[in-house]
């Protein structure tokens, strides 16, 4: 997993190397200055020898300085590795998911694909940092300190051998209790937001029934769970402080009580072995040696914390696309015509499971085919395997004489338009929008496809035209209009196959009319498939499929469909009883 | 960093002690008490830490010193008892200043926890008493930032920051008078170094936070952006557009690097810049030690030098810990700051005091009161005049005369609306989005208070009852069926909580959804989540219409309740609405115009006026609007 992720390093790799090379300077620097403290105390102030003193000063000085120096370039380096490995990460997470075909992003939620490109990089990057600085820091200090000690007293060195480990164990069995807690806290946040959101959306549903009360106990009872098991876990990390003070003071009277023994038997002389200012020197690694160790434990706490994010990254970055261009891919297709050949699709392998069941429909190029049937019946589905956006489980499905699993992807969904019944316009203007379909279009060309769309009529009306600023999710159009605008930018890209999913449910049938009049005189030659929800839609159609249950029921003209079947006669009886009455 | 309206740093450090005090506000009762003792707690535990250093002194000058001495003099054994003793000493006040130490601590996470729930709380309790407008007029993402992200940072400032901040200034004050003690010429050095770092910190800190907003910002837009596209994803499929939302997504994403690696690089040269200015403070203090010591000025001994530093770096360690939480402390009191603006925003108001109650008829045929369920009900109308209390029959009469309503002052969007619908008649709503359909059943439950005009209930204003008896009156069923997290069970008995088991399954039963009920995995029992994703739309609907059926109120208001459903499943949930609409007086809103034919009177709304009405058959007489609209050539968004 780790090494997925350290892919994305690339060229920051000299300052994720870098980092933890000045940090080590930076260490080694630290660890110098209370040993030239000792000489200080011992060999100038003891001794009363100012030149020394000051000499010795200096040269602190100087090394605080360089550890400065270090510090602060390692600083620098930590941020722009961190900062570069997260934007690649990001980058990398982004570019496959446009390779993702439709069933790998329905795998995935928008939203949480969006979490694992923010948050959970966001997490990333800060363990990264943590790790190329503290980690590496932490452990080097510790290091370099018990070396230092044992250079100056081998002996009341063994004391931080034995607190060491004591510190270390402890730190431990409090982060691993204490964390376990921590993750059924989090499930409780979820739960108490979950609350919260749905409050929030069905507040009138709330207010209406007055349910307030019954709302704020439902709250408080998650928001109790999360105080006591909070509590719990913060209870249990409050031992934390006085461990680690214990561990100190233990090493303090330790090396006090040792230490004078051994200066007594040098006669704190610093050519005999331990002085006063060595002692002061001992209780300044005591200090550093157990941060070091607190740091190490925040370190584990939060690569732990982060473990969960990269694994879910790790998983957008695994996934592989289950539909993609073969060699020698065909990259012209040569009409509008479609076949499909015993179509069977499921959206998992279940064979019980098949959505659509023994399709065979030819269509011809320059036809128009309309589908109906009721919700659930497929038709969304059928159309699209055309694109490829889903492949047939078993069968084939042919599209200008070939199969679609010929063709490279991209050509094949260039001459196949679909404007998709959960249709989205993105934040821009209506040309930057239209611009989708084919990104040079002209004005003219623009004009052009939304008068056929019937846009144009409302576009106009527009203060400022096909300049307006749609926002998100194209928010401020009319439902109808943006229906039209979402024909137009299919339209634009010239399709020898054209395929509206329910796209103009929100139009009136006057318009609709006028579009599809528009289509037959404008674009004869494009393969027009309409699925649609009234009957009027698809009725002057060539020949129209009735989907019930994922099968074809019946194939046929308007009159005789009529004629002959049931369901179609039921669905248009029932819009006509609105019409006539 | 909150708001667009650009304040003086003066306002600013107003408003942030006010949000503090606030904060300490919630301190009360028991966690007042705890409050003192883990102060108590933090100042034991400083002055034994003190006088551990203070010691060191002691520890040189008294006991190693001396021994040295005779030890080099006379080169007898030296005695150790006496350091044994003055060691054992030390360890006991450490052993009290771990257990103050811990009782802080412990203490502390007592009093941020509970702290943080009645905040949590008081947020939760207080946003059910606030007014639709406020739902209305603030976006879902900003209100549940609150409990997110502000909470978050909330929560980091008072379990970590503040107490860190107590114990710092605690130390720092005890340290303070320590050096004193040992020396006052070393002290007024280290504060003319304390003032210098702390200028550095602030020059940094200030550029950290500048270059952190900025990383903010972009990180905002870059997730606008996703959040977008990803949402959009299968139409960049559909069109081919991967590489131009990629090249889009890799200006966002630089951007959003290069800020980030400037706040970054801010953030971290600090620690390593203070850390490293408190060493070379430790070494100046030295040698200006060293040289008073050795020129014999200021009567300071080596165990004076040695003690002097040590609390020299306990005095600048906890200020430098405290410097660096400066940025997440500004954002905390920005993220505090807007979940108190929520907690002050006002309520709604209720003056009603008009209240429902069950009813009988007495001996005389009166009708009174009583304890019972007796499935009739009354509205209890006290009269303040004479004192006197009338009954008056829920029957579900509502009346709207010359209503006049605007969301906002000066801008009406309902203009001299009348609405007359008695008891068990179906009135129904048709017009285009943004005729004010809604709006008139948002009046009617009093989600909003109209301008001018009555609306009268039973003839009784409706301003005089109280609100939540108004509302329970009123069952609605809306577009969006909002089922909460919970068993299907839970979810209808949402209309009634104290319904028996029977009563759900008849309510069920009414709506036409016992049947598929039945059939899920656990029938009533099954878990709804993410508001019934694993059911289908209409499935929702008709939990939702069996909801409001269980609640058996005598008017429903049917707001697009059929909408998002085709029209084969419309039928099943149609059979269920007219069944729940049987015998009550029904406001439905609807633009299928199947469903809303057969009503008594229909109202066709253009631009907040009522320009057509009447029934079915009339209207279509009329041929105006309605029999464009029923006809076709006119479609409803």
């Amino acid at each position: 997993m780790i090494k997925k992720l350290i892919r994305s390093v690339r060229e920051y790799k000299l300052y994720s190397v870098l980092t933890p090379a000045f940090v080590a300077c930076e260490a080694a620097m630290d660890v110098l200055i209370p040993y030239i403290m000792s000489k200080l105390i011992d060999n100038g102030i003891e001794k009363g020898d100012m030149l020394y003193t000051w000499k010795i000063g200096i040269l602190l000085a100087l090394v605080c300085v360089a550890a400065l120096v270090f510090g602060m370039v390692s600083g620098i380096t930590a941020a722009k590795a961190a900062s570069g490995f997260a934007a690649n990460l990001r980058h990398d997470m982004y570019y496959k998911v446009q390779t993702y075909s439709f069933s790998n992003i329905d795998k995935f939620s928008p939203a949480s694909i969006v979490t694992r490109l923010t948050t959970d990089v966001n997490n990333v990057q800060n363990a990264f940092q943590m790790i190329i600085r503290v980690a590496v820091r932490a452990p080097l200090m510790m290091i370099f300190a018990v070396a230092m000690s044992f250079r100056i007293n081998a002996q009341l060195s063994v004391i931080f051998a034995l607190v060491i480990p004591f510190l270390g164990g402890g730190l431990f069995l409090i982060i691993t209790k204490a964390h376990k807690i921590f993750e059924k806290v989090f499930k409780l946040y979820d739960k108490l937001n979950n609350v919260v959101a749905e409050n929030l959306h069905g507040i009138r549903v709330v207010k209406s029934f007055v349910r307030e009360d019954y709302e704020e106990k439902k709250f408080k009872d998650v928001s109790g769970d999360i105080y006591k098991n909070f509590s719990k876990a913060e209870k249990i990390l409050a031992f934390n402080s006085p461990l680690m003070q214990f561990c100190m003071y233990l090493c303090i009277l330790l090396i006090s009580w040792f230490a004078a023994h051994f200066i007594v038997q040098s006669g704190n002389n610093p050519d005999n072995g331990m002085t006063t200012g060595l002692l002061m020197t001992l209780i300044s690694y005591a200090s550093q040696i157990l941060m070091s160790l607190m740091m190490l434990s925040f370190v584990f706490v939060m690569i732990t914390i982060s473990r969960a994010s990269m694994e879910r990254i790790v998983e957008i970055l695994d996934e592989e696309s289950d539909i993609t261009s073969p060699d020698n891919a065909v990259s012209e297709v040569k009409d509008g015509s479609v076949v499909f050949e015993n179509v069977n699709f499921g959206y998992s392998k279940d064979k019980n499971k098949f959505c659509l069941t023994g399709v065979n429909i030819d269509i011809k190029s320059g036809e128009t085919i309309g589908i109906i049937g009721g919700t659930g019946t497929s038709k969304t589905t059928l159309v699209h395997l055309i694109p490829r956006l889903y492949d047939a489980t078993e069968g084939r499905v042919l599209v200008g004489g070939k199969d679609v699993r010929e063709y490279d992807i991209k050509a094949l969904r260039d001459e196949v338009a679909v404007v998709l019944q959960k249709n989205i316009l993105f934040s821009g203007t209506i040309k930057e929008n239209l611009r989708w379909g084919k990104a040079d279009a002209t004005d003219e060309e623009i004009r052009h496809v939304c008068s056929l769309a019937c846009a144009d009529e409302f576009i106009e009306t527009f203060p400022n035209g096909y300049d307006t600023y749609i926002e998100q999710g194209g928010a401020n159009v009319s439902g109808g209009q943006k229906q039209r605008l979402c024909i137009a930018r299919a339209l634009l890209k010239k399709p020898k196959i054209l395929i509206l999913d329910d796209s103009t449910s929100a139009v009136d049938t006057a318009t609709d009319a006028k579009i599809r009049k528009a289509f037959r005189e404008e674009i004869p030659n494009t393969t027009k498939i309409i699925i649609a929800q009234r009957i009027s839609s698809v009725q002057d159609a060539d020949k129209i499929i009735v989907l019930d249950d994922g099968k074809i029921n019946d194939m046929g003209s308007h009159d005789e469909l009529l004629e002959r079947n049931s369901i179609y006669r039921e669905v248009y009886t029932s819009q006509q009883k609105g019409a006539m009455a | 960093m909150s708001g667009n309206v650009k304040k003086s740093p003066e306002q600013k450090q107003r408003i942030g002690f006010k949000v503090i005090g606030r904060i300490l506000s919630y301190i009360k009762g028991k966690y007042r008490a705890y409050f003192i003792f883990a102060i108590a707690g933090t100042m034991i535990s400083a002055f034994a830490s003190v006088y551990g250093i203070m010691f060191l002194e002691e520890l040189i000058d008294d006991y190693i010193a001396p021994l040295v001495e005779a030890f080099l003099n006379s080169g007898a054994e030296p005695v150790y008892t006496n350091l044994m003793i003055a060691l054992l000493k030390i360890a006991a006040i450490y052993a009290v200043g771990i257990a103050g130490n811990f009782m802080c601590q412990y203490l502390m996470v007592l009093i941020s926890q509970g702290v943080l729930k009645r905040i949590r709380d008081d947020m939760f309790s207080h946003m059910q008493t606030l007014p639709i407008k406020y739902f209305d007029t603030n976006a879902f993402g900003d209100i549940m930032s609150r409990y997110t992200n502000d909470t978050d940072t909330l929560e980091q400032m008072i379990a970590q920051s503040i107490p860190q901040i107590i114990n710092t200034f605690v130390t720092v004050l005890i340290v303070f008078i320590a050096m004193l003690k040992t020396s006052v010429p070393l002290t007024l050095f280290m504060l003319f170094t304390i003032a210098l770092m702390l200028l550095v910190t602030k020059y940094i800190g200030g550029k950290s936070s500048r270059y952190f907003i900025r990383q903010q910002k972009s990180f905002g837009q870059l997730d606008g952006y996703i959040e977008e596209m990803i949402n959009g994803q299968k139409v960049v499929k559909v069109f081919n557009h991967e590489e131009a939302s990629k090249a889009d997504f890799d200006k966002l994403n630089d951007e959003l690097r290069e800020n980030a690696n400037n706040a970054n690089k801010f953030a971290n040269i600090l620690m390593p810049i203070m850390g490293n200015l408190g060493y070379l403070q430790y070494v100046l203090l030295a040698c200006i030690g060293g040289a008073l010591a050795i020129s014999g000025k200021g009567s300071l001994t080596i165990g004076g030098i040695v003690a002097f530093l040590e609390l020299s770096r306990s005095f600048t360690r906890p200020i430098t810990q405290v410097s660096q939480q400066i940025n997440s402390v500004v954002m905390a009191i920005a993220g505090a700051g807007r979940i108190f603006n929520m907690i002050d925003e006002p309520g709604e108001v209720d003056d009603g005091y008009v209240t429902l109650v069950n009813a009988k008829y007495d001996a005389n045929g009166e009708l009174t009161e009583t304890d019972e369920h007796t499935n009739l009900w009354a509205w209890k109308h006290p009269h303040s005049a004479d004192g006197s209390i009338t009954y008056t029959l829920l029957r579900g009469d509502v009346r709207l005369t010359d209503v006049d309503f605007g969301y906002v002052e000066g801008k009406t969007v309902l203009h001299n609306v009348s609405v007359f619908a008695e008891p068990g008649q179906k009135v129904a709503f048709v017009g285009a989005t943004g005729a004010g359909k809604t709006t008139i059943t948002n009046l009617i439950n009093r989600f909003y208070d109209i301008a001018d005009g009555k609306i009268r209930y039973d003839g009784i204003n409706i301003n005089k009852i109280k609100k939540a008896d108004l509302r329970r009156s009123l069952g609605v069923v809306l577009q969006e069926t909002n089922l909460f997290t919970g068993t299907v069970r839970d979810n209808i008995r949402y209309g009634k909580l104290d319904a028996t088991d029977e009563e759900v399954v008849a309510a069920a039963r009414l709506a036409n959804a016992h049947e598929f009920i039945e059939r899920l995995p656990q029938g009533y029992d099954t878990m709804l989540t993410g508001g019934g994703a694993n059911l289908s739309q209409g499935q929702r609907q008709l939990i939702a219409i069996a909801r409001a059926a269980v609640a058996d109120p005598p008017v429903m208001i049917l707001d697009e309740a059929t909408s998002s459903i085709d029209t084969r499943t419309e039928a099943i949930v149609q059979a269920g609405m007219d069944s729940l609409m049987y015998g009550r007086t029904v406001f439905v809103i609807a633009h299928r115009l199947s469903t809303v034919r057969n009503s008594d009177v229909i109202m066709v709304l253009e631009r907040g006026r009522i320009i057509e009405r009447g029934n079915h058959e009339k209207l279509i007489a009329q041929k105006g609007k309605y029999y464009q609209l029923y006809t076709g050539a006119f479609e409803l968004e």
